[in-house]
């Protein structure tokens, strides 16, 4: 573990002192994701260590090139975990993973880490060092400017530290697998979601339904029971595959797309699919045009993403009217007036 | 525009032009109602009232609030506990008290769309029929309102383990200041870029006007029991606290209560609490059947390990409630033994608690004031309430004086000047604890990039230095020079 927090702030300051668009780096895990963009490389994989973990206070801060797998380690010594199980894609760090705001199959249970945050601290465009919200669950003093982080894309600064809300090691997980089409799948997924308890995954993909239980080992045993179904050996392989995208409908180039709306909106015929989060975020291999698509996810209530693969000239992330544009440039505005930070990363436009 | 400048009587035929006639309120009788909201020490007469009826309305009447650069001040059920909804005195006050429709409920997707004055309970009452309700629960829920939760970003006593308003909102609608309407979030629980909606979320009416919110909806836990503890020192509650947590078990709701409110509680509702305990635990797990007999077995043995001197475990729904019910009567229950009293709203470190109650004592003697403490123990959210009697000359300054010294206690020990309640105009002048003038440059460039002309809410929430206008309007002439080269 290292604090390279000095260096990190002199490099911002040189490069608005000489108007140099920078790309923020942890590990480059998530280099496919968002547009392409140009800058200089600024590395935070050396700004490591965890500053403060407080097991009984269930918050841990670390420093934003901290490895997730690194950062897993350590709360599992202690009997905890990140509560939204975010993908660690080959050395994810702490802060590409606000920055993207990822989340795992448990998000419709659990949340993503925009739900975990409590605080961050951030060098801004006019190479600032800022903290904002802190260590405790509550504080509602101020903007919340840790969450809206999550998603930016480092747009709105450089993350340097994170502080998160972590959770107990559930008691016992365990997964049931049906066979079923997509259109029964949506609807057990909202059956299962609406008898609440320990349900922390539901996914359908290649013809299976997969629904995992955690919890205490009574809850979690009731349920498997009344659900029935076949009982997925070692199934923790299954849902890491999942959320590292390593599960064979992954695999291959062609566009990737992601649709997140309402959890049993109706299925769209035309797949392949896959659907997690009980039909909340849904995945889509194929080469229709974001034309075609946007109909799909508006009707879902949602929103398009090319997740993967395509066009990463062109826009990645469902379009903004003109309002929203203008919210979102203002906003760049007030933190990076000088356009430093990751420019076009998250749209052409910003 | 100054005061004295502004013609009134004009605004106010103007606004008739845009709303009912009826519903724009300028004679001294039918305003005084507005001229406070829940912290009615902080009072402010507005110069008008409108109260519109649709998001059209509401969009005429800020644009022609932000040509003419009248202050608004957005009120939903006026249940504020920092004077988020006090009136300017040169302004309008825009109630949303007539957006109460609920516009979906869908149960198969567990969310609804609600307008943005429907209030709270209304929420979990119109899902009740699914199995379904909205999880955060202030203790004002039958009053308070859904737009009114977005801008407090609002908890309750369940949200340890079901989350504050913004791990339960998806998508908002917003009208600008310049009249501009604006969906914020989506109907999935992600949407692409940046979170508005979390930054919406708690911002106080500072940035816009919603007018309808969609929120997730949550089945209705199979069970529910709470677990009674008693300690005859706080410190041991304290200890018991963590001790719970540590264990690696999230109760729905982990709350504390000292002698005082404990007392004061159990005269105003005879909930059955001990009298002789100094501190009280009161503990809900809920789930399944199996889950709650197992996780209540295990806090009933954590709580006397910890040395509680009594433990008990409702046995009826009707016994749980009633344990609840003292706790959210604690504030009317110290409104009968004290003729006023000052509801503080900090948040500490959890292991902190100890250390702050014993110095909280300590400045009870010095102040001469007596403090009661109900406490969302498991989140470290403390509402000290400071008694006085505002009839007696000097005691409301003693009680502001050491409510002060609580909140810079707060931030002192690594917590937060308030946990739920908001900044207000009651806590604007304790934000400089928290943030330093970098940070506090930051949040109010936050603010002018949505309303550049500080009409919405002005002087709450953020004290808005100087150098964010000079820095708005630097930014703002590079940035023209480079849209013009």
């Amino acid at each position: 573990m290292a604090d390279r927090g000095k260096e990190l702030v002199e490099r911002v300051r040189a490069a608005i002192a000489s108007n140099t668009p920078l790309r923020i780096v942890g590990n480059d895990s998530k280099a496919f994701m968002g547009r392409c963009a140009a800058g200089e490389v600024l590395c935070t994989a050396e700004h490591t260590g965890l500053i403060e973990y407080e097991p009984s206070e269930l918050v841990v801060a670390a420093r934003c090139g901290t490895t997730l797998a690194d950062l897993n380690e350590q709360l599992k010594a202690h009997g905890q975990c990140l509560g939204c199980e975010p993908p660690e894609f080959g050395g994810a760090t702490v802060g590409g993973t606000l920055a993207s705001n990822q989340s795992g199959p448990a998000r419709p249970w659990l949340g993503s880490i925009r739900d975990h945050v409590l605080g961050v601290r951030l060098v801004n465009g006019r190479g600032e060092q800022l903290h904002f919200g802190g260590r405790v669950m509550k504080n509602v003093a101020g903007y919340d400017v840790s969450r809206l982080q999550a998603g930016a894309m480092g747009t709105l600064g450089l993350i340097t530290e994170v502080t998160l809300r972590v959770f107990p090691r559930p008691e016992r997980r365990a997964t049931a697998i049906l066979e079923m089409d997509a259109i029964e799948a949506l609807r057990i997924m909202s059956e299962e979601s609406r008898q609440g308890g320990p349900l922390s995954g539901a996914c359908w993909v290649g013809g299976r339904l997969y629904l995992r239980y955690s919890g205490l080992d009574a809850a979690v045993g009731d349920r498997l029971r009344q659900r029935g179904g076949e009982l997925l050996q070692g199934d923790a392989e299954f849902w890491s595959s999942l959320r590292e995208q390593r599960l064979d409908f992954f695999s291959g180039d062609g566009p990737l797309w992601r649709i997140a709306g309402r959890p049993a909106a109706a299925h769209d015929g035309d797949g392949p699919w896959l659907l997690d989060w009980g039909g909340a975020q849904r995945w889509l291999r194929d080469a229709r045009e974001w034309s075609q698509l946007i109909p799909v996810a508006e009707g879902m209530g949602g929103q398009l993403g090319l997740y993967r693969g395509g066009d990463r000239n062109g826009e990645v992330l469902h379009p903004r009217t003109p309002a929203q544009q203008g919210v979102h440039r203002a906003l760049k505005q007030a933190f990076d007036p000088q356009r430093i930070f990751n420019p076009g990363r998250l749209y052409s436009w910003m | 525009m100054s005061e004295a400048e502004r013609n009134w009587q004009q605004v106010a035929r103007d606004m008739r032009a845009i709303v009912d006639a009826r519903c724009v309120i300028d004679d001294r009788e039918t305003l005084s109602p507005y001229e406070c909201d829940g912290l009615s020490v902080y009072r402010e007469m507005p110069r008008l009232v409108v109260i519109p009826d649709s998001v059209d309305e509401v969009r005429a009447v800020m644009a022609y609030c932000c040509r003419s650069q009248v202050p608004v001040v957005v009120r939903g059920a006026g249940t504020s506990l920092s004077a988020g909804a006090m009136p300017h005195a040169d302004g309008i006050v825009l109630s949303m008290a007539k957006f109460t429709r609920i516009i979906e409920i869908d149960p198969a997707s567990r969310l609804a769309r609600v307008e943005c004055g429907v209030r709270n309970l209304a929420i979990s009452e119109a899902a009740a029929p699914h199995g379904l309700y909205y999880a955060p629960d202030p203790s004002s829920q039958i009053a308070c309102t859904i737009g009114g939760n977005v801008a407090e970003n609002s908890g309750g006593v369940h949200c340890l383990k079901y989350g504050l308003t913004v791990h339960n909102v998806l998508q908002a609608t917003l009208v600008t200041v310049e009249g501009e309407r604006l969906t914020v979030g989506s109907e999935g629980l992600d949407s692409c870029g940046m979170d508005l909606m979390a930054l919406l979320t708690g911002s106080e009416g500072l940035l816009g006007v919603v007018t309808d919110v969609t929120v997730k909806l949550l089945p209705r836990p199979q069970v529910a029991r709470v677990v009674l503890g008693a300690f005859d020192d706080v410190e041991r509650a304290g200890e018991a606290v963590s001790g719970v947590i540590g264990a690696g078990i999230i109760p729905a709701g982990l709350e504390m209560m000292d002698h005082l409110a404990i007392v004061a509680a159990e005269d105003y509702v005879q909930a059955g609490y001990p009298l002789e305990a100094q501190a009280l635990l009161l503990c809900e797990l809920d789930g399944s059947e199996a889950e709650v007999e197992e996780s209540t077995r295990r806090v009933a043995d954590l709580l006397r390990a910890h040395g509680a001197t009594a433990v008990r475990v409702s046995q009826t729904d009707a016994e749980r409630e009633l344990l609840w019910k003292g706790r959210k009567s604690a504030f009317p229950a110290i409104g009968r033994i004290s003729p006023d009293y000052y509801c503080m709203d900090g948040t500490i470190p959890r292991h902190q608690l100890a250390v702050v109650l014993r110095e909280m004592q300590r400045m009870s003697e010095q102040f001469g004031l007596r403090v009661a403490n109900v406490f969302h123990a498991g989140d470290g959210n403390l509402h000290p309430l400071i008694l006085f009697d505002e009839s007696v000359p000097g005691e409301l300054e003693r009680a502001e004086a050491f409510g002060a010294a609580i909140l810079e206690l707060c931030v002192r020990v690594g917590g937060c000047i308030t946990g739920e309640h908001g900044v207000g105009m009651e806590k604007i002048r304790q934000v400089p604890l928290q943030f330093s003038e970098a940070e506090l440059t930051q949040l109010g460039l936050i603010k002018l990039a949505f309303d550049g002309g500080e009409l919405l809410n002005p002087g709450k929430g953020i004290p808005i230095l100087r150098r964010c206008q000079e820095y708005r309007s630097l930014d703002l002439r590079a940035a023209s020079r480079v849209a013009i080269s």
